[in-house]
């Protein structure tokens, strides 16, 4: 999302370091990496479970469990589409389709158009559906011309 | 004397381009060599009005909105500066219908104040409700807010006094508050508001959870698909610390308090109590048997207060008024104020709060203007992704409560999501089981395998497979999971689909149409 760097085993170490001490540092720890790195490595796990002395298994355990841990890099932009009821009322399924039909992005699929479109429910912007979060800047009254907009922008960041 | 203008920074205002007319405004003062003061607020949740631009004049606050980015010269043209009349002016923004016909008591400055500024919370009334915290001690305190009826507003109703009590008897070395901003249901978005816009107001109320019940340390737990109000909330630790709310003394008392906010990570479940704790120990979201309560056996295994943000953020006023006054708003057992949150296909969404008792249709038809595209209302959701789906028959029902229990729903955290006439009721009942699939954590089978077979049932059902026998399967598996489920989540996912089976049966009757496969 900010300034992501290729992946470093040093600098991981570093970054999981700089947590260890406090309370319940998983989940900072994991937010860390990700926002570094764009996602967690496979790599850390070790370090985290030797640092956090739980085991491997559980370290993975976590990582899975929640929706935002990614295991692989994510292509270019990243839009988080709203698909619960609030933004279903106001056409966001029909979104979904426009966007595999009209530009083959397909919603939770690894794809190479720059653009990687997550499901996600809810962000608090009821009031304003549809709702997206595009590289964490927040889109309300989403339609079919502005995802048009988005897949341009996002195919001209990638040639 | 520079004229002072507000413009939103809340995050619903950003996504319809307050940051771009904020800066507009600011160019275009430049450029005409006007001195004026931008100040950045939160929203007054009047969400189709934004981004709401408010100038300050002496006969008080006057709006303009929604306002584009390419609209500011115009305004200065028309001299909004001064008040002035122009296309899209509001008049005085505390006489706008929505506004003024709201009963405000969490969210008075909400849009008012500059949300980064103790000094200004203190000005409007801020702080008053610790300080007399702070005079009157921990015990009558607790009095004060079990007198005062306040019950959970996360959605369980549970009395906030007795868990503040339960908590404050128990001796032990450390406790903790944890504040659940997990708001995860559809159709909610008052906590995002209050962190975003008034965030002093929940750090007061949870200072006075630590100093009454002898909790040195707090924690808010803020889900991730709410990065501004993330990053507002702790802007607004580190400035109360600096002020001398947060600390070693708490406003000079003695008592120690402080807080962290932490991110979740896209876990609806993490909203139930026991789950956040878990992830806040840095495990797997997976919800805890109950009992131990949280309040005796909770964070780390301490006595932990755990409060949704508009539980906490409740007490200041309480304290302030007294329980009397607090508990002259509402109805029954239903004491006080919420604020509820209209969504979905609807005109005028926004933040209405208001004493219990109130219709639906009174929020719906009065505050919302009925449907965004005009068509007629078929179904209301109340209460989130958990809640029922009440047809217009139903519009009459008192929001509180005990009412919306009679009702077959509940109301949850307040949320409000309409849906026109378009909707089919048997994808919504679907989308309930498959949600629910989604993010069950695992723990228990009724939730973890039920929801999975109630999507493929209802598939049947849609596809015109054996339809009266998959019905009653259905039914039957919604009881199973209603008294089985050990959290709410399993336990109450049978809401949604039975209200649409109940009330819309014509839907799961119709031809059979090809289920799109997943």
């Amino acid at each position: 999302m900010s300034g992501q760097t290729a992946f470093d085993l040093d600098l991981a170490q570093t970054l999981i370091d700089r947590k260890r001490d406090i309370p319940g540092a998983t989940l900072p720890i994991l937010h860390d990496l990700q926002e570094q790195f764009g996602y967690i490595d496979d790599a850390v796990i070790p370090l985290i479970a030797d640092v956090l002395n739980i085991s491997r298994a559980e370290t993975l355990g976590v990582i899975t469990f929640y929706h935002d841990f990614r295991r692989s890099p994510a292509e270019g932009r990243v839009l988080k589409l709203c698909r619960a009821e609030s933004c279903q009322s106001m056409g966001c399924e029909d979104l979904v389709s426009h966007l595999e039909h009209r530009h083959g992005v397909k919603v939770d699929d690894e794809n190479r158009s720059g653009l990687h479109v997550e499901t996600v429910y809810c962000l608090g912007n009821c009031a304003l559906s549809p709702a997206a979060l595009l590289d964490g800047a927040p889109i309300g009254r989403l339609d079919r011309d502005r995802i048009d907009a988005i897949v341009a922008a996002a195919q001209g960041k990638t040639q | 004397m520079s004229v002072r203008v507000l413009v939103p920074a809340d995050s619903s205002a950003l996504s319809v381009g307050a940051d771009l007319v904020a800066r507009a405004i600011q160019d275009e003062a430049r450029k005409r060599g006007l001195e004026i003061e931008l100040v950045r607020t939160g929203s007054r949740g009047l969400f189709w009005l934004e981004p709401l631009v408010e100038t300050e004049t002496p006969a008080g606050r006057v709006g303009y909105g929604p306002i584009a980015a390419g609209e500011v010269a115009g305004l200065f043209d028309a001299g909004f500066l001064n008040g002035a009349p122009h296309p899209a002016a509001l008049g005085p923004v505390d006489d706008i219908p929505y506004l003024a016909k709201q009963q405000r008591l969490i969210f008075a400055r909400c849009g008012v104040t500059d949300p980064l500024s103790l000094d200004d919370y203190r000005r409007h009334g801020g702080l008053r409700g610790l300080e007399r915290a702070l005079a009157m001690g921990p015990k009558a305190t607790v009095e004060e807010v079990l007198a005062s009826g306040l019950r959970g507003r996360g959605g369980a109703g549970f009395p906030t006094g007795i868990k503040w009590r339960t908590t404050a008897g128990v001796a032990a070395d450390q406790k903790y508050v944890v504040c659940n901003a997990d708001e995860g249901d559809s159709g909610t978005f008052a906590d995002r508001m209050l962190m975003e816009g008034d965030p002093f107001l929940l750090i007061e109320g949870m200072t006075i959870a630590g100093v009454t019940v002898g909790a040195t340390k707090g924690y808010v737990y803020i889900r991730s698909e709410y990065p501004h109000a993330f990053a507002t909330f702790q802007r607004a630790i580190e400035r109360a610390r600096a002020g001398g709310l947060l600390g070693a003394s708490v406003l000079g008392s003695g008592h120690a308090f402080d807080l962290e906010a932490r991110l979740g990570a896209g876990a609806y479940i993490c909203g139930e109590e026991t789950s956040l704790l878990e992830s806040l120990e840095g495990k797997r979201g997976q919800i805890r048997v109950k009992p131990p309560l949280p309040a005796i056996v909770g964070l780390f295994g301490k006595p932990t207060i755990i409060n949704n943000v508009l539980s906490f953020a409740s007490t200041p006023w309480i304290l302030d008024h007294g329980a009397k006054a607090y508990a002259a708003y509402g109805v029954g057992r239903s004491l006080g104020s919420q604020p509820f949150q209209l969504a979905g296909n609807i005109r005028c969404g926004g933040l209405v709060e208001l004493a219990f008792g109130v219709t639906l249709r009174e929020l719906v038809d009065g505050f919302g203007g009925g449907t965004r595209n005009g068509r007629p209302i078929r179904a209301i959701q109340v209460g989130g992704p958990l809640g029922a789906y009440l047809p217009e028959s139903l519009l009459d029902t008192p929001l509180d409560y005990e009412s919306m229990a009679a009702a077959g729903g509940m109301l949850g955290h307040g949320g409000v999501v309409v849906f026109d006439d378009s909707v089919d009721m048997a994808r919504q009942a679907r989308f309930a089981m498959e949600f629910c699939a989604k993010e069950s954590c695992g723990k228990c089978t009724p939730c973890r395998i039920g929801s999975t077979r109630g999507v493929e049932t209802v598939d049947k059902i849609i596809a015109g497979h054996d339809r009266q026998k998959n019905v009653q399967l259905l039914r039957d598996l919604c009881e199973v999971m209603t008294d089985g489920s050990l959290c709410a989540l399993g336990g109450l996912t049978p809401l949604p689909v039975l209200s649409a089976l109940n009330h819309f049966r014509e839907d799961f009757a119709k031809p059979p149409t090809r289920v799109a496969a997943e």
